[in-house]
């Protein structure tokens, strides 16, 4: 069985791009964030496709550190605007 | 056959519901409208997309070609755990911060929160 991954991975490249067109344009500091959690999630997506393509589950757990690190930079990206920080 | 159609579909799915949540944060009129549709629409895209390469790894373990497909598989699977988790958990913490600090929603009227005073 034999899957074409790649144009899958060009289509999330593509919507990452789109992503950093909110993340230049965002008129407040929270529509950035918005756009820094999304294009995080995407790019997970693009390491588990890209880790089944060239057969690596060394890129998988890279994906899974990066979900974790992701969450906490999210969070205090939060604190920071909710002047807690 | 019917398997590769299967993870066409999980993939077709994911990448859809990806676009749609990257839609709703080019188009939408203010911050919490934009959360909402991308919090949502890339955590489900992206949960179809593991849900479709551990199908793809637990399919070629039966065929019985390669030895890292179980791995794959529950690696993928903790990922799309941990994913879930941590986005919803995030974007909690980030519309709270959002309220705090100002921001309000577009056409607001009434504000329940600010008014509890919490």
């Amino acid at each position: 069985m034999t899957i074409l991954w790649l144009p899958f991975v060009l289509i999330l490249v593509i919507l990452v791009g789109l992503a950093l067109i909110r993340l230049y344009l965002g008129p407040t500091a929270g529509d950035r964030a918005v756009a820094v959690d999304t294009v995080n999630t995407l790019v997970v997506a693009i390491m588990i496709l890209l880790g089944v393509y060239f057969q690596e589950v060394i890129y998988i757990d890279v994906a899974i550190v990066f979900a974790l690190l992701s969450f906490v930079s999210t969070l205090f990206i939060a604190k920071y605007l909710g002047g807690e920080l | 056959m019917i398997a590769e159609v299967i993870v066409y579909l999980f993939l077709g799915i994911g990448t859809a519901f990806n676009a749609l949540g990257i839609a709703g944060l080019l188009r939408f009129p203010d911050m919490y409208t934009r959360m909402h549709a991308t919090t949502k629409m890339t955590t489900f895209g992206t949960m179809f997309t593991a849900l479709a390469v551990v199908i793809y790894a637990i399919v070629m373990y039966l065929a019985g070609d390669g030895v890292i497909f179980p791995g794959l598989a529950i690696h993928t699977l903790i990922a799309a755990f941990a994913l879930a988790f941590t986005n919803a958990v995030g974007s909690h913490a980030l519309a709270r911060a959002a309220h705090k600090s100002g921001i309000k929603p577009s056409p607001a009227v009434v504000d329940r929160l600010e008014e509890a005073g919490l």
